[in-house]
């Protein structure tokens, strides 16, 4: 087929960045970077903070400095970008129909295709806290924008609902930005986020974290005037009597990310419900061959430093597809056994693996002492030792390719004590 | 002074001013808050019923089969989104097949068209997700599923086009009659008209009682619903109705003219004619009931919930009258279901009630009653072309759920009404109803609104003034 790119990537946050740069090094010519804001970047651009890049660059970073590290990559090749450009449609033969001010309804084909479209934030609505409805309740995400790219604050008196990442990031800039952040508020045991976070955003400015607390009730006509918490059970229902009530105008809420997958779900390519992300082959391909995906669109990661070297995974395997070299074999499938809630990939295509393949996963409890197993059938190809384990913290395992040689059409991962 | 003045810019209000700007007459809205259709009128069901609910002979049953047949053309000389979907009465027992037979009969009484009782067999060939503990039920294919605020804001800016003067921000205060004239105070200064049309909502018994008015108490009744996202709007095809039986009224379940899948509501009777927040108990209850009709509806995939207050009377019909207290006041009050479906009859009926007054009408020459939008997402690929090539702002997607361009939302500010909410924008462009809820395209729609409307972010209101979104710059002491 005669296409106007190797390389379509979809999305220009780190994700996109990431998988371009290495298409293009890979040996794509023509490679293609859709962006539907004005500049490249996504969400980094927001996150003003620092500590991403500790592990791809060894030093810390903000976002937009790590970004900006991978927009300048970017800048020394001949990758062609197309930014304020929304993807509208794309279809299993690589026909991507976007549109823009500038240029207007296009269609353009590609050898290969990666999403890179991100996530969004789980809100109220899907969780369906009671209560009234005013205005002062915000994503964490949204309230981020406005704080950190508009420059305006969202409130003063802040109860933020769950301990995500980006809740715990906005207690403390919300702070410091001079407004109260009277309290976190976690329906599960054991906080989502990461511990660096909790220290750092919570415990260094007082913040208590209410863990297996909910919002029960939001309380306001116009703006929020009050809102009620209380301490669930095991089952995570409320326990009637623990009410606690918090005077304030703004509820924060960090209580999920969703990945964005509109346009996969249209193309008809195979979701995974545990990951709401497309099922993935160890080299980040779908369902459909020739498109891949990588990043937080297939699972939401908790540091943009694996979204990075996931991407460049799916990159260079782009490039190879575009350029002819199609991956095929025999599949193993990766199971999901006790205590892990999914892993990525789903599937491995076992001649397609080099020295090793790395799995992704969560498990579905906070855990002390645990040992990973990966089993085939009833024998066991591989172990590791984990001292600590949360759902907020993701876990890779590399299994190396001799062993996994050894495993039939399916191998289980699962987690269980010493 | 205006011939008329209508209290109330909700979908009875709306109609009442659509019908009455055929005509060479100086009317005024007044509607209390910043925006029309942000009552009742935004939080119901969104279905234009066939009519075989309400008792044969009452105004409902009357108004009822008349607005839906008004509506159809109306919604689509308007640009209004409507869907004539049918409806399904489901029936659990042998039992309520009778109630189902009832329905029928009463159906054909008000002269609803085509129905049909369908046998349990029939029901889950045409509605496989129904649950199979279904035994039969009524069909009435003219049952129409609609957009209820675009409804009641294209009647009203279509009204305004017309001549007639849309006063937002102008709650009623105080009514004097002196000398056959009403002397009407609002928060927005002094109107003077000869009749007055009380649409009020579940506010006209307050209104009413300000020219000494009495007869009916509004009974607040509040009805509570989960908005599905789109990947749950195909589990059913039609509106599905459970009977009403000693346990209550029962919860639907339908398609949207989005194509979301709307759920609910419960009815339970409330303080206050605001009182729309949502309970746990509310939220569980129509959980519970909406799963006995289609077991499996994901509640996972809900994206808001919302509840709405019902303009419930003390009298059993709806109240379309002139004020026994008061000549010349029109009262359009205690306006329940199916007070969405007879909204334009109803319309037509207090014209009628105003000439029995004495009001003279005389038809405009010119008489606007078309209305068109551009809705991007619906175009194919040679119109999203043209329209992109002839304002480049369509090329650009605000709103990525609902696919909004910038070009619409623009369009929307400009219109006769203009929003100054992001709420307002939501419902004139769908911006902000997706899934995402207006996580991402929020901030964006906030920042056009302020552009366009040549005011400050810090003055966007998120809907109802006093909804304000930002406290004070970054980098400014907390005070």
């Amino acid at each position: 087929m005669n296409t106007n790119y190797d390389v379509i990537v979809i999305g220009g946050g780190p994700a996109g960045l990431a998988a371009a740069c290495e298409a293009y090094d890979k040996g794509a010519k023509k490679v293609l970077v859709i962006e539907r804001d004005k500049e490249l970047g996504g969400i980094l651009n927001q996150c003003i903070h620092n500590g991403f890049g500790l592990h791809y660059f060894k030093e810390e970073l903000t976002g937009p400095e790590y970004a900006g590290r991978f927009v300048e990559l970017v800048k020394q090749t001949a990758i062609e970008v197309k930014l304020d450009t929304m993807v509208v449609e794309i279809t299993q033969d690589h026909i991507v129909r976007c549109i823009s001010a500038k240029e207007g309804y296009q269609e353009l084909t590609a050898g290969a295709v990666v999403l890179c479209m991100g996530c969004r934030e789980r809100t109220r609505g899907a969780i369906a806290i009671p209560g009234d409805r005013p205005a002062g309740v915000f994503t964490a995400g949204a309230a981020q924008r406005y704080v950190n790219m508009e420059g305006y604050m969202v409130g003063k008196r802040v109860v933020i609902l769950g301990s995500g990442d980006i809740g715990l990031i906005m207690a403390r800039r919300m702070t410091l930005e001079g407004a109260k952040v009277l309290a976190c508020v976690e329906l599960c045991p054991y906080s989502n986020g990461l511990t660096r976070n909790i220290v750092q955003c919570l415990n260094d400015y007082d913040i208590p974290l209410y863990l297996s607390h909910t919002i029960t009730n939001i309380i306001g006509k116009e703006r929020v005037e009050k809102v009620i918490i209380n301490e669930v059970d095991e089952n995570r229902r409320p326990i009637p009597g623990t009410e606690i009530e918090f005077d304030c105008d703004t509820v924060l809420l960090s209580v999920g990310l969703i990945p964005e997958n509109e346009l996969t779900r249209n193309a008809q390519i195979v979701m995974d419900r545990r990951t709401n992300g497309a099922v993935v082959y160890e080299n980040m391909e779908t369902s459909a061959p020739g498109i891949f995906a990588s990043g937080n669109v297939v699972h939401v990661h908790d540091l943009v430093d694996f979204v990075t070297a996931e991407s460049k995974r799916a990159g260079a395997a782009a490039a190879k597809y575009a350029l002819g070299c199609k991956a095929g074999g025999p599949v193993t499938e990766v199971k999901t056994g006790s205590c892990v809630n999914y892993t990525v990939p789903q599937h491995i295509r076992r001649e397609n693996v080099e020295k090793g393949v790395d799995v992704f996963f969560r498990v579905n409890n906070v855990y002390k002492d645990m040992v990973i197993k990966v089993t085939s059938g009833d024998t066991q190809l591989c172990a590791f030792k984990r001292e600590h384990m949360a759902p907020g913290e993701m876990e890779k395992i590399t299994i190396p390719k001799v062993l996994l040689d050894k495993a039939s059409d399916e191998i289980t991962v699962s987690v269980e004590h010493q | 002074m205006y011939d008329v003045a209508i209290i109330g810019c909700g979908i009875i209000g709306a109609s009442t001013a659509y019908e009455l700007s055929r005509y060479k007459l100086k009317v005024a809205v007044l509607e209390a808050q910043n925006d029309v259709a942000n009552g009742t009128t935004k939080a119901n069901s969104a279905i234009l019923h066939a009519g075989y609910d309400p008792e044969p002979g009452t105004l409902m049953a009357k108004l009822n089969v008349e607005g839906v047949r008004l509506a159809k053309e109306l919604c689509e000389k308007l640009d209004v989104e409507r869907k004539q979907i049918g409806s399904f009465v489901l029936a659990f027992s042998e039992k309520e097949m009778d109630t189902v037979r009832e329905l029928y009969d009463r159906g054909v009484q008000n002269g609803v068209p085509d129905m049909k009782v369908l046998t349990k067999e029939e029901v889950l060939a045409m509605e496989p997700n129904i649950s199979d503990e279904v035994h039969g039920a009524l069909y009435a294919p003219s049952a129409a599923i609609v957009n209820p605020w675009e409804f009641c804001i294209a009647l009203a800016e279509t009204a305004v086009r017309n001549g007639v003067e849309m006063h937002l921000n102008s709650k009623v205060t105080a009514i004097e009659k002196k000398d056959d004239v009403f002397h009407i105070t609002t928060a927005s200064g002094e109107f003077e008209a000869r009749y007055v049309v009380n649409a009020a909502g579940v506010y006209a018994d307050k209104v009413h009682e300000m020219v000494g008015g009495s007869g009916f108490h509004t009974i607040y009744n509040r009805g509570e619903y989960y908005m599905m996202d789109k990947s749950q709007g195909n589990l059913v095809n039609k509106v599905v109705f459970q009977c009403p039986s000693e346990v209550g009224k029962g919860v639907l379940v339908s398609p949207t003219v989005h194509g979301n899948l709307i759920v609910g509501p419960n009815a339970v009777n409330c303080d206050h004619g605001d009182d729309v927040n949502n309970t746990a108990e509310g939220l569980d209850f129509v959980r519970r009931l909406a799963a006995k009709s289609v077991p499996s509806i994901n509640f996972r995939d809900s994206i808001r919930n919302f509840a709405g207050v019902r303009a419930n009377s003390d009298r059993p019909d709806f109240i379309i009258e002139e004020s026994a207290a008061c000549k010349n006041f029109i009262n359009l009050g205690g306006i329940k279901s199916p007070g969405l479906s007879s909204a334009p009859a109803i319309g037509k009926m207090t014209v009628e009630l105003l000439k029995g007054c004495g009001l003279e009408t005389e038809a405009k020459e010119q008489f606007i009653d078309t209305r068109k939008r551009i809705k991007f997402r619906e175009l194919d690929a040679e119109g999203k072309k043209k329209v992109i090539a002839e304002n480049p702002l369509y090329g650009r997607v605000i709103c990525r759920c609902e696919t909004v361009t910038e070009g619409e939302i623009v369009e929307a500010i400009h219109r006769p009404i203009v929003p100054r909410s992001i709420d307002a924008i939501k419902r004139r462009c769908n911006a902000g109803m997706g899934r995402c809820q207006g996580g991402f395209c929020g901030p964006r729609v906030h920042e056009i609104l302020a552009r366009e409307l040549g005011v400050s972010l810090m003055d966007i209101q998120m809907d109802e003034d006093g909804s304000y979104i930002l406290t004070n710059p970054t980098k400014q002491e907390v005070k």
